[in-house]
């Protein structure tokens, strides 16, 4: 309370000098807006003007286009040509279903493995000695030193038939015949939690180094078993932490296109590669479109989700 | 608070006293070590039931390693520890007939007053009617039942040590360990709180064992203290005792303001002895039943309110010695002089400000007698 009470009238004083110079704090937040307009907001722009539109053979393959030399008239006339014809074929083929469901599905269950394996992992870096912990950091970071793209190149290294992991499975006798994970579902689920599990770690290890271990003791103290104390007292204590660990996986998981494309089979549909093969061999750049705006709009609903959990969390550590 | 119960005589209560009876608490030569480090050398100790005992030390001194014993946090590398009549090493924390108030308070931030409170009971699978009840006789015990539903982080200091307490006493444990019950409070409600702990104590007729560094704190609450000192306990007696008649200079100088003079000795009497402090001046006496052998070092330890002060020299006075005030000391209600003595040293005498401060006859670089009668100080060997 007293500590509050002295550092108020600082705080109004640097308020008041910030507000004196009102231009440089517009600048200082102008710059992440016009940032997200022109590389956010704008590209949505043309792809929802583009999900709108028809398929045509030509160059550029929709229409109607924009053409400024038409003036207004032009405008109004793109507007008129405007449907919602692509929506509705995403209603009227189950394949678009079929892979918003599979996504989702595939996400939620890589996001929850990669709960069970990251808590433990994250909990013994919180546990850890404090001298090893940033070493011990410092080994769930460095796998974004190489590119993204070739670590999961190299899962196909290690699951293919022959691979490293069949090879040694054979060699220890645990199998008697090569495995088939390459091109499976399993293959996909190993690669999204082996290369989202990071995300999983850091914010539950935020959470879990911050822990009062006093907390701890005193349940104990109290009659609880170590082993229910950590239920009644560790995990919800790190609940914001696994809301963020969640989110920061399954949101990126969703839309995954390069993870399925190389290790997952055929016969695996996710909207990502619904997305690309709608856009890259189809070249029906209006349908592909709609796939993005849909795809979108519901990644929004759980980045929403996630903001108001954020906003509790800070105001109950007020 | 209000609920101010007057305290009951200290001396009716004495356990310590009488050989037959048994302790609650028993520590039997324990020693502690982490890694090379020695936090408790050999100690034995007795806790009787019903104590509010007090275990005093500066920081470092061990005192918090023997509570996390008696809470089972840490096991002795050496030794037993008993309570009542079993031993305590085999049973892990959450089996313990023992709680502990932390100093950290560790309030659960996730759970309100009320589930803080009843956290133990839920864990002893007590019926629910019997935990709200409970819950609700902590509530007003600790005077905060207009809180049941806050959550920790919507409560000031004092109410949040309040929970703690309740939350500790729930389970109305044999023995209730305090590991610096007051230290995040202030002033004013530190001293209030003190009180609250004492009649909450015997209220409940509960054994109390206080970790503190604050001797005022320690004389305040307890029956008795411990005074600690590298792992070891240097004194354990009354407050009364340990101020009038301290062991050592260690405890004489952590309890109190203490004026020590060092000398060396003559043949003691068995009653009296004399103490060779200057070699110009004559030597001090006091009353000791101490046997020393001739040109021992020893110490004389008074208090500075057991010094008289006075521009003449009196008549008669067992001990008398000449300075020079060299600073005085004002603190509202007394004023201490420090007197500068012939061999450099410098004498701290308290007087009580009965009169307004114009009146008073001494001040700076005055000559003045310091004197005192030979029963005033304690004669120490150590």
């Amino acid at each position: 309370m007293a500590l509050a009470d002295i550092t108020t009238p600082s705080q109004e004083t640097e308020q008041a000098s910030v507000q004196g110079s009102g231009w440089r704090r517009s600048l200082l937040i102008a710059v992440p807006y016009i940032w997200l307009l022109v590389f956010f907001l704008a590209p949505f722009v043309i792809v929802l003007k583009i999900s709108l539109s028809d398929v045509v053979l030509a160059r550029p393959p929709y229409f109607p286009t924009f053409d400024i030399s038409e003036g207004w008239q032009g405008f109004v006339a793109m507007f008129q040509a405007f449907d919602l014809e692509n929506y509705v074929w995403l209603t009227e083929d189950t394949l678009y279903l079929k892979s918003y469901l599979s996504s989702l599905k595939i996400a939620f269950i890589s996001t929850m493995i990669a709960l069970v394996l990251g808590y433990p992992i994250a909990y013994a870096l919180a546990k850890a000695p404090k001298e090893w912990r940033s070493t011990l950091l410092m080994l769930v970071i460095l796998p974004f030193w190489t590119s993204f793209l070739i670590r999961v190149y190299a899962w196909i290294g290690i699951l293919k038939k022959e691979g490293v992991l069949n090879y040694v499975l054979l060699w220890s006798g645990i199998i008697d015949e090569p495995l088939t994970i390459l091109n499976t579902d399993a293959a996909i689920y190993i690669g999204i939690v082996y290369s989202y599990l990071p995300f999983m770690i850091l914010p539950l290890y935020a959470v879990l180094e911050k822990l009062d271990y006093s907390l701890l003791e005193a349940a104990t103290d109290l009659g609880c078993s170590p082993f229910k104390a950590f239920w009644v007292i560790t995990l919800p204590l790190s609940v914001s932490g696994i809301w963020a660990g969640c989110f920061l996986v399954f949101i990126p998981a969703v839309g995954e296109f390069v993870i399925p494309d190389i290790l997952g089979g055929s016969s695996t549909i996710m909207i990502g590669k619904t997305l690309w093969v709608e856009f890259f061999s189809n070249r029906d750049w209006p349908v592909a479109s709609a796939v993005a705006i849909l795809l979108l709009i519901m990644l929004i609903m759980p980045i929403i989700l996630f903001q108001k959990q954020q906003e509790k969390q800070a105001e109950a550590s007020q | 608070m209000e609920t101010l119960v007057s305290t009951q005589p200290v001396s009716d209560f004495a356990p310590w006293n009488n050989p037959g009876e048994v302790p609650l608490v028993h520590f039997d030569g324990v020693t502690k070590k982490f890694g090379d480090f020695t936090a408790i050398e050999n100690l034995s100790l007795n806790i009787y039931e019903r104590e509010f005992f007090a275990l005093l030390g500066p920081s470092g001194c061990g005192k918090t390693t023997m509570m996390r014993m008696l809470a089972g946090f840490e096991h002795p590398t050496k030794g037993n520890i008993l309570l009542g009549q079993g031993n305590l090493q085999e049973a892990p924390p959450h089996k313990r007939p023992v709680n502990m108030m932390f100093q950290s308070y560790a309030l659960f931030p996730h759970m309100n007053v009320e589930q803080n409170i009843g956290f133990g009971l839920k864990q002893d699978k007590t019926p629910k009617a019997e935990i709200k009840r409970r819950v609700e006789e902590m509530l007003s015990l600790v005077q905060l039942e207009p809180f049941a539903k806050r959550k920790p982080h919507q409560l000031s200091g004092g109410q949040k040590q309040r929970v703690a307490l309740a939350r500790s006493l729930a389970k109305k444990p044999k023995l209730l360990l305090l590991d610096e019950p007051l230290g995040a409070l202030d002033r004013k409600l530190r001293e209030q709180t003190q009180f609250e702990l004492m009649n909450i104590q015997e209220q409940l007729g509960l054994t109390f064992v206080i970790v503190t560094h604050d001797q005022e704190e320690a004389m305040t609450v307890a029956s008795r203290i411990a005074v600690m000192d590298h792992g070891k306990i240097v004194q354990v007696a009354t407050p009364a005792e340990i101020y009038e008649y301290p062991n050592s200079r260690y405890s004489a100088d952590f309890l109190g303001d203490v004026n020590i003079i060092e000398g060396r000795t003559d043949i003691s009497t068995g009653e009296t002895a004399s103490l060779y402090w200057s070699d110009e001046e004559a030597p001090l006496t006091v009353s000791t039943s101490l046997r020393l052998p001739a040109q021992t070092t020893a110490w004389l330890a008074v208090r500075p309110e057991k010094l008289r002060i006075s521009k003449d020299k009196p008549p008669t006075s067992d001990n008398c010695i000449q300075g020079k005030v060299w600073d005085i000391g004002y603190t509202g209600n007394i004023s201490t002089y420090h007197v500068k003595v012939s061999n450099g040293s410098i004498l701290k005498a308290q007087v009580s400000n009965q009169e307004r401060l114009a009146d008073r006859p001494i001040t700076w670089e005055d000559t003045v007698f310091v004197h005192w009668d030979k029963g005033a100080g304690v004669f120490l060997e150590t």
